[in-house]
């Protein structure tokens, strides 16, 4: 860790709600879901139906691209449902859990004489592959591929996200065999990012490449650190886990079982108190959130956000919180009209534009709506997307070879190097309102088909 | 909320199946113009920034405000008036002109969102008030009817509108009237008011710009102070320097306009003036070219415009620079077209693309070759 990388570019929006460091274990009890949507590009194929018995890391259904992809009950209990959308679209499949939690037993593997294959075959059957997502394209990593390298970023720096110092205490033993195990997948390297001056406990962990980062979000963004430490070229493949998945990976390696837990932030300026939550993955919205939200004058809903605020998903309070989320953030709706507002000065609004006044209080705390402030119209101003992506590339030119549907210039231009989340703020900042986060994801999905 | 409610009653008439559904998006131009909408945001980003393009067009009329105030006291200043007077009678002169280009301009506008189905664009509103302002004040109306006609088709339009367009529409509207009625545009009396209300003196009066005074004497009868003032004749709202740059303070300050491009032009213009000068080409000194004729209001709000210029950083910097160089190298050489700004933005238009592209390109070598290395 010789120097700190030092990112210029980006946004810190500052929301009110900030978790406030206070830990509440929430009992696994009740249904526990797992959904395809959660991951890019997996077509569901089932192993159970309404009523079969599961332990915890009993597959539920595997992935019909790649039969070896299995996604495993995070609980032990009765299936109680597979529910269905349009077409007979697989939404989740849901497990009550019994009051009393039973395993399947997985090989503690011994690192040092095991073979990758044996690693892999561990991770494929407890279902833990999952996490593993590719780059390019943000998808479940295929078990075929030898990835050039390994990134995880150890904190997250989007919109009220929780502080992963203190959402991985204790796990430091789980998170140093989760690294391991991901050294043994790769002949590269293991990249850790941390935030500088905030490095925590992984600071001291061992095998791997540790890096510094410096700067507002998306700093903690793995697509970002990856282009600043080691970048994506045509045909490179590298793979990259969320940090407390690698903890659940350390388990699972030092106690042979699928553990799923992980804490969570419930965060947002509609939260009565935002603090952290110990959870089971898959756990319902509503064992969160239950009696935390604050009551709303007649007429108001708030947004329920399985994530955070700029690349979340809206969940129903009887919907259960998604796969990757770290936080669960509670805002307004903005579902309302607003009077003159683009002539108004608009106080209680953020804006990077200096035409609002937000400038002028640059520690004040919003209280955001989900209004769009504003309709879609075609791109008129110029260099804005490039001050909210630290990344050498042309967000505007990329986005148009996208509409364009212009395979060559995609490819050119960085499509390899992004996912949803690395644009999200070009999508926030953009006064022509235009569905960035969705173009991109419908760019890298042509480019999966056609290359 | 009264207001709000009227237009929730008027809303199923201009909707689909409604009586007149054929104007729904007249309505909802309206409608938007005064509400903000509900719309919430339902994938992606569930916050949106609240700078919307109608801020931002907002913000740039704004800052044409001042430019267009001092034309106002300046048309009377031509005509022998003083004080409230001459700026009464400037606005009385300019207001028809400004009624003239938004009604044909929205009304185009309009109705092509109409036949596409979309929301009207909020473009329009900063070029609506451009055109009078770079016009001669003494232009017909119907002229001035017919170029914004041909400037919003031609120059906006048949490209699939706002963004879309390569040429400055306000620019082309003007190109379009000086091109097609050069006599009645040209000659030393088409910059004064021939309006003779309010006891103006407007017989006889004439006389040429700055710049075709140059260009002929080559000598200029104002001072340097009363070209950045802008007690000159020139078009409408061109000649105040100091109230442009301070249309230029707000654009800057809010970020609308590209600093890069609006420094560039100047710089660029400067260092064309300072080679002639050094040459012996011109005895006239450089920094007057940024004071006379349309260079300041080119500079500031046409060579910025971020539809028509170049969109890369390293492009502004180019495109502006050749954009104030072209200027005045037409202003000096080309003694039979003394302004040379509307023609150097419109062409390095044309270019802008280009540099836009090798930018673009140097990037994408910049990236693979970046890769390489890192091997």
């Amino acid at each position: 860790m010789s120097k700190i990388i030092k990112l210029r570019k980006g946004l810190d929006i500052n929301l009110q709600g900030k978790a406030a460091e206070s830990l509440v274990e929430v009992p696994t009890s009740g249904e526990y879901a797992v959904s395809p949507l959660d991951f890019e590009g997996v077509t569901p194929k089932l192993l159970v139906k309404a009523g079969d018995k599961v332990k915890v890391g009993t597959p539920l259904f595997f992935d019909k691209n790649d039969s070896r992809v299995l996604f495993t009950s995070p609980v032990s209990g009765t299936v109680s449902a597979v529910n269905r959308g349009e077409k007979r679209k697989v939404l989740n499949v849901t497990v009550t859990a019994d009051a009393e939690q039973e395993y399947e037993e997985f090989p503690k593997l011994d690192l040092r004489k095991a073979d990758r294959s044996e690693v892999v075959e561990v991770l494929l059957k407890s279902g833990l592959w999952t996490m593993i997502q590719q780059r390019p394209y943000g998808i479940i990593a295929n078990p075929d591929d030898a990835p050039k390298a390994i990134f995880v970023s150890a904190f997250d720096s989007a919109p009220l996200a929780p502080d992963m110092n203190f959402a991985l205490k204790g796990e430091k033993a789980n998170l140093q065999k989760g690294l391991e195990v991901l050294g043994k997948l790769t002949d590269g390297k293991v990249h850790l990012s941390v935030r500088a001056k905030a490095e925590g406990e992984m600071a001291s962990m061992q095998g791997v490449e540790m890096h510094a980062f410096e700067g507002k979000h998306p700093v903690g963004n793995v697509g970002v650190q990856i282009h600043s430490i080691d970048p994506i070229a045509k045909g490179d493949k590298v793979w990259t886990v969320a940090v407390q998945d690698v903890a659940a990976i350390g388990r699972l390696f030092l106690g042979g079982k699928v553990d799923l837990h992980k804490v969570i932030a419930l965060t947002g300026s509609e939260v009565a108190e935002p603090k952290y939550y110990r959870i089971m993955s898959g756990a319902p919205v509503a064992s969160v959130t239950e009696g935390n939200i604050k009551p709303q004058a007649e007429g108001d809903k708030v947004r329920i956000i399985s994530g955070n605020v700029l690349t979340g998903k809206k969940v129903a309070e009887t919907g259960f919180i998604t796969a990757f989320a770290n936080q669960i953030t509670v805002i307004p709706e903005g579902d309302k009209y607003e009077l003159l507002g683009w002539a108004a000065p608009r106080f209680g609004k953020f804006s990077v534009s200096r035409s609002y006044f937000s400038w002028l209080c640059p520690r004040k705390e919003y209280r955001l709506d989900t209004n769009l402030n504003g309709g879609e119209r075609p791109f008129v101003v110029t260099g804005l997307f490039e001050e909210y992506l630290p990344m050498d590339i042309y967000p505007m030119y990329l986005f148009k070879a996208i509409m364009a549907g212009d395979i060559d210039k995609m490819e050119n231009l960085g499509i390899y190097e992004i996912v949803e989340e690395d644009i999200a703020l070009c999508e926030f900042v953009d006064p022509s309102k235009t569905e960035l986060q969705q173009l991109v994801r419908d760019g890298i999905n042509l480019m999966i088909k056609e290359c | 909320m009264g207001l709000r409610k009227i237009v929730d009653n008027m809303k199923p008439t201009f909707s689909e199946g409604g009586k007149l559904s054929f104007l729904a998006s007249t309505f909802d131009a309206f409608e938007t113009f005064l509400f903000v909408p509900n719309t919430t945001t339902s994938k992606g980003a569930h916050i949106r920034d609240c700078n919307d393009m109608k801020r931002t067009m907002i913000v740039v009329v704004l800052a044409l405000l001042p430019a267009f105030l001092f034309g106002c006291f300046n048309t009377g200043l031509q005509v022998g008036l003083a004080g409230f007077e001459a700026f009464a009678y400037g606005l009385v002169r300019i207001l028809p002109m400004v009624c003239v280009s938004y009604v044909v301009g929205l009304g185009i506008e309009f109705a092509y969102a109409q036949s596409r189905r979309e929301e009207v664009n909020e473009g329009y509103l900063v070029t609506g008030l451009l055109i009078p302002m770079i016009m001669p004040v003494s232009t017909p109306l119907w002229m001035v009817a017919l170029g914004v006609a041909f400037a919003v088709i031609f120059g906006k339009e048949v490209f699939g509108g706002t963004g879309m367009n390569i040429f400055n529409p306000a620019l082309t509207a003007r190109a379009f009237v000086f091109f097609a009625f050069t006599p009645q545009m040209s000659g030393e009396e088409v910059w004064y008011s021939k309006w003779s209300m309010m006891g103006a003196q407007t017989d006889g009066v004439s006389g040429a710009t700055a710049l075709e005074q140059l260009a002929t004497t080559g000598e200029m009868q104002w001072s340097a102070t009363d070209a950045f003032l802008g007690f000159i004749p020139g078009s409408f709202g061109e000649t105040s320097t100091l109230c442009i740059l301070v249309g230029a303070a707000i654009l800057l300050f809010t970020g609308i306009a590209a600093w890069r491009t609006m420094a560039s032009v100047f710089v660029g213009g400067l260092a064309m003036g300072y080679l002639f000068q050094a040459l012996g080409v011109t005895e006239f000194p450089a920094y007057y070219h940024l004071l006379v004729g349309g260079f300041a209001f080119g500079a500031v709000f046409m060579a910025t415009d971020p539809v028509t210029s170049a969109q890369t950083n390293a492009g502004k910097y180019i495109v502006g620079f050749m954009t104030g160089a072209l200027a005045v190298l037409t202003r000096v050489v080309n003694p039979a077209y003394p302004e040379g700004m509307m023609l150097a933005i419109l062409f390095m238009n044309a270019l802008a693309p280009t540099v836009d592209y090798f930018v673009v390109e140097a990037n994408v070598k910049r990236r693979k070759n970046r890769i390489k290395t890192v091997k």
